[in-house]
Formats: structure tokens, C-alpha cells, sequence
């Protein structure tokens, strides 16, 4: 009888630590859900006072000219609000896209000489220390690039602002960097011994065995850690606060101020009133981030699953 | 046992302690401006009144002014005016906002020292902060391109260097925009060929920028906001002679009443008023 009641107990205790699990499993989803709905609820709000066209830009009488101008700007702050998102998306991938290219380029090179050929000991201190580079604070990074890299970036280059698209994006790519080698060095690693024994027995030197047959192999990971990075580059936000130079510039010009969408929220959010058409405003920027990056983390998810079935083979 | 217990206690009366003495608290927020002014007041009036306990953070007149409405502050410092805008909503929260001038400001212009110009008219500060004049030569200063530091749009000098200088015309887009005014002053002068603007009191002790005179007109002469000695010219800021200067303004939700009130009137009051050209500003009884 003692017996039965304890098993009993037992039994009961199991069902609440498994449905525990079960909400921690949940939760992200949950969570994600959540913020969605949060955030396009608000975001939608801005629709009320405003035409959808004014997130391009709006045509407004420029007393200077004399005469109606069409301007894409953002300054919410103003006689008439101008609420374009184009500076602000401009900003944002003129900051993400080099960054990206600069981690992957570093990242991908970082990863296969991770996996192929460093000798275990050199691994062994390469990869901790790629860890401790992802665990600097954003601040930190930001403050370097502003008092320390942007004066050796003029000095070098002699650009017109000091604090531009291209120093930002160097400091998120030192973000990115240890995302994109951790992710790449895992998809090589992946690739099953079998393919290079197969690739060596035809002949094939060891860099021809990566090139033609490592690498392709694990293309998809690869991908995949590019497109991820590429998400964490576009959400950064402290280092482009700070060395970006914050000029909501319509520009392809990488040597130019810009102001990126996640500075702008970071910077304006604390001082709107609730409820009001720049608070919304912001809101929609978020929106607009979140769904970008959703989309971009969802095709690195896809494109993992798909080399994870080819590598079953 | 018994320690750890004596222990704990020992911290929560730690950690209680201070508020458990100064059990009038009054948060004021708002304008960088006002910053150092509303420290340095608090400080003083604290040392008086070791009973009120006072909190003062920045962030912008329109972070202050938007935590006024949301009530998470008693008291909002700005740079500039409440808007229409504002007041609406804060009626419909339940607000009065009451105003309360406490001291006059000199919004500065400022130039990196090695800059060789010395005076700007309010066009020439038009053309250039609206972006139609982008070259130090069309000024008469060397051949440059002028690069524009401009404050976060939430500052109350933003909007009122918008609406007095620029006539509510939009700023040229690639105005850098810069955390506080102290970032201004970081930024000029480490930019031979920037320009700013901001609270005059931040730049009395920068040596790496200057102050310029400003002329109403082309022809008007032009005026400093600082003296030859380097102290802030309360005449030219009181007698409308520099035209960017400002009132400084402290708001409550409603009538003040209680420590507020006291406060408020002590800040209006002589002892008040010298704090006020202490930290570099212009007092009211001037």
C-alpha cells in the first residue's frame, strides 16, 4: 500500500516536471507569437493618421524653393513628420551588407582552416578564443570604433565623415565573425569522413579535396551561417548608435553617414509619448526589422534541414 | 544559522535605510541641457533639506515632457516650450501641466578652433543647417565641406534651433545626429571642419572648439553670448541682443503642491538664481 502511494507520487511528480519541459519547450514560440502580434498591433496603428506611401516619402512645400518637393526623409520631429523608411532601410544594409561580406569572407577561411587543417592543438586555442571575441559586450565594440578606428579610417582614407557606414560595419563584423565560422565550421565538420577517404583514394591533394569536395558538400551550412549573420548584422545596434555617425542619408555611398533602422529606435523610442504617430512610427520600424530578419533566420533554417537530408544520403 | 539570519537583516536595513529617512521623493527628467543645472540644484537644496530626496536624469525636454504626460515623473525639465501637441495629451491622461521659466539659456554656435571664421548672420545658419550651403567658402572660410552636428530630435535644442534658426524648414539629411550636447562639443572638436550648436555653458571650458557671434541680419553687427573674459553675457541673452537665446522651463503634471512646490519656489529664489550663474547660465534677476 505504501508502496502504490509513493509510485503514485512518483507518477505525479513526473507529469508536472514533463509538462514543465514541455513549456519551456513551447515558450519560444510562444514568446516569438507574442511579440508578433505586440508588435504589428501597435505598428498598424500608424496606418490611421498616415497613408502608406508616406513610409516612402512625401511631397511637402519647401519654403526656400518656393515651390512642393517630394522628400524621402526621416524627422519625426518636425513642422510636418517625415516618416520615410528608405534612408532607414538604406542605412541598415549599407551597414549589414559589407559587415557580412567582410565576417563571411574572414568567417569561411576561419572555418575551413578550423575543421581541415588546423592540427588539434591549434584548434584547441583558436576556437575559445573565437568564443571569447563573440562574448564582447556591442558597447565595447562601439566605443573602440569610435574613439580608436574611425580617426585611423579618415586618416587613411580621407572620408568626409568621420564616423560612416564603414566603420560601423567593420565593428558588426566582428560580431558576425564568430556567428558565421562557429556555424560554417559545424556544416564542415558534417561532412561525412567517407567523402574525403573516397576523394583522397582518387588521387586528390588535400586542398583539392576541400575545394572540390568538402566545400561543396557543406554549401548549404555555409549558406546558412552567411544568412544567419547577415540577421545579426541587420539587428545590431548598439556599435551602429555609435560609430555610424547617425545622418538618416538616402546614399549607396559606403564612406557616408547613415542611420540604420535599429538606431533609430534605440534612439527615439525613450522620448516619444505613447500613443502618438512617431510612437507608432518606431513601432512599424520594428515591424519591419523583425519581419526581415524572421525571413532571413526561416531560409537559414530551410536551407540547414535541406543539407542535413543530403547528408544522410 | 542565527548569523545568516543577523546578516540578512543587517542588508534589508542597509538597503531600506536611506529611503526610509528621506521619505520625500520628487524625480525631475527631462532636457540635457538642464542636466548639470537641475544636479547642482538638487544637490544644494538636498544639503538644506536632508528630508527630500531628489532624482535628476536627462534624456531630452521630450523624454521629460512624454514621461510627464505618462506619469512616471513629478517634475519635467525642457529647453523648450510645452507643444500644443503635448498639452492635448496630456488632458486626456488626466494632466494640467504647469510652467514654471527658471533660467535663460544662449544656445552657442560652435566652430572647431582652428576654424578662421569668427561670426555667422542666422541666413548664413539657415543655409548651412538646411543644407543649402555646404562648403566653409560660401561663408568666407576655406575651401571645405561643412559637415553638421545636429542633436537627437527628442532634445529640446533640436526643436528650438529648428524653429528659431531653420524657421521649422527640415534639417539637411546628413546632420549627424549626436547623444547630448556635450557629444556636440566631443564631436566639433575633433572635426576641423564641423559645426554645433548647443547650451552655452558646455562650451566655456572645451578648448578645442569656439563660440561664434551671431548677427540678426547681414548687416547687423554680429554678437557673442560670451564675454571677453570668457563668462556668459547675461545683457546680450536678457535684452534679445544674441538672437538664439532661450528660456529654461520646468513643468509639473499639475499645481505643485507640498515639497514640489517648495522646491520650485526655492529654484526661483535667490539662492536658487546664483546656482544658475554658477553652472554658466543666465539667471532671471539679471
Amino acid at each position: 500500500m505504501k508502496d502504490l502511494v509513493k509510485k503514485k507520487h512518483l507518477f505525479n511528480s513526473e507529469w508536472f516536471i514533463e509538462k514543465t519541459l514541455l513549456f519551456a519547450g513551447v515558450s519560444s514560440v510562444l514568446i516569438i507569437a507574442l511579440i508578433f502580434v505586440f508588435l504589428f498591433k501597435e505598428a498598424i496603428l500608424f496606418f490611421q493618421t498616415r497613408p502608406p506611401f508616406d513610409l516612402i516619402g512625401i511631397t511637402v512645400f519647401d519654403s526656400w524653393e518656393e515651390k512642393n518637393i517630394f522628400k524621402m526623409m526621416w524627422q519625426a520631429v518636425n513642422e510636418t513628420p517625415k516618416y520615410s523608411l528608405i534612408p532607414l532601410v538604406c542605412g541598415s544594409f549599407l551597414v549589414a551588407f559589407p559587415a557580412t561580406v567582410m565576417a563571411s569572407v574572414f568567417g569561411i577561411g576561419a572555418a575551413i582552416y578550423l575543421s581541415e587543417i588546423a592540427p588539434n592543438k591549434v584548434r584547441e586555442t583558436l576556437k575559445p578564443s573565437l568564443e571569447l571575441l563573440a562574448s564582447i559586450p556591442s558597447v565595447v565594440v562601439g566605443f573602440f570604433m569610435l574613439a580608436v578606428i574611425a580617426t585611423i579610417v579618415q586618416n587613411i582614407t580621407g572620408s568626409k565623415f568621420r564616423l560612416n557606414a564603414f566603420v560601423g560595419a567593420l565593428g558588426v563584423a566582428l560580431v558576425t565573425f564568430p556567428i558565421i565560422v562557429s556555424i560554417s565550421e559545424d556544416a564542415l565538420r558534417a561532412v561525412p569522413k567517407e567523402l574525403r577517404d573516397a576523394s583522397y583514394a582518387l588521387g586528390a591533394s588535400k586542398w583539392q579535396t576541400i575545394w572540390n569536395t568538402v566545400l561543396p558538400a557543406g554549401v548549404s551550412g555555409i549558406s546558412a551561417a552567411v544568412i544567419l549573420g547577415f540577421g545579426r548584422a541587420l539587428g545590431e545596434t548598439m556599435i551602429v548608435v555609435m560609430a555610424t555617425g547617425n545622418a538618416a542619408l538616402v546614399t549607396g555611398d559606403i564612406f557616408s553617414s547613415v542611420r540604420t533602422m535599429t538606431a533609430t529606435i534605440a534612439a527615439e523610442l525613450g522620448a516619444v509619448a505613447q500613443g502618438s504617430e512617431h510612437y507608432y512610427a518606431l513601432f512599424l520600424v520594428g515591424a519591419v526589422l523583425f519581419t526581415i530578419t524572421f525571413i532571413l533566420n526561416l531560409c537559414s533554417e530551410i536551407v540547414i534541414n535541406r543539407m542535413r537530408q543530403n547528408l544522410r544520403m | 544559522m542565527k548569523l545568516k539570519i543577523i546578516a540578512v537583516l543587517a542588508l534589508v536595513v542597509m538597503i531600506a535605510s536611506p529611503s526610509a529617512f528621506a521619505e520625500r521623493n520628487i524625480t525631475v527628467k527631462g532636457s540635457d541641457t538642464l542636466v548639470v543645472l537641475g544636479q547642482r540644484w538638487a544637490e544644494e537644496y538636498m544639503k538644506q533639506n536632508p528630508e527630500v530626496s531628489i532624482q535628476v536624469t536627462g534624456g531630452g525636454s521630450g523624454t521629460g515632457i512624454a514621461a510627464l504626460i505618462n506619469g512616471t515623473t513629478d517634475v519635467a525639465n525642457a529647453s523648450r516650450g510645452i507643444k500644443g501637441k503635448e498639452i492635448t495629451k496630456a488632458k486626456k491622461n488626466g494632466y494640467y501641466p504647469e510652467e514654471f521659466k527658471v533660467a535663460m539659456d544662449s544656445l552657442a554656435v560652435v566652430l572647431h578652433k582652428d576654424n578662421p571664421i569668427d561670426s555667422l548672420s542666422m541666413k548664413e545658419l539657415m543655409g548651412i543647417y538646411t543644407g543649402r550651403i555646404n562648403n566653409w567658402k560660401e561663408v568666407g572660410g576655406e575651401d571645405k565641406p561643412i559637415l553638421r552636428y545636429c542633436r537627437e530630435a527628442n532634445s529640446g535644442t533640436y526643436v528650438f534651433f529648428n524653429e528659431t534658426v531653420l524657421k521649422k524648414q527640415d534639417y539637411a539629411a546628413d546632420c549627424q545626429t549626436v547623444p547630448g550636447t556635450s557629444a556636440v562639443a566631443n564631436a566639433v572638436s575633433k572635426d576641423t571642419a564641423g559645426i554645433g550648436y548647443g547650451g552655452v555653458a558646455y562650451f566655456l571650458t572645451q578648448s578645442n572648439t569656439k563660440v561664434v557671434a551671431v548677427s540678426k541680419t547681414q548687416e547687423t553687427e554680429a554678437v557673442s553670448p560670451v564675454k571677453s573674459n570668457g563668462k556668459v553675457d547675461y545683457e546680450a541673452a536678457t535684452s534679445g541682443k544674441y538672437p538664439i537665446a532661450r528660456y529654461l522651463f520646468m513643468y509639473t503634471a499639475l499645481k505643485p503642491k507640498g515639497e514640489i512646490n517648495e522646491y520650485l519656489q526655492w529654484i526661483l529664489s535667490p539662492d536658487g538664481q546664483k546656482i544658475v550663474e554658477m553652472v554658466g547660465y543666465v539667471p532671471l534677476t539679471s
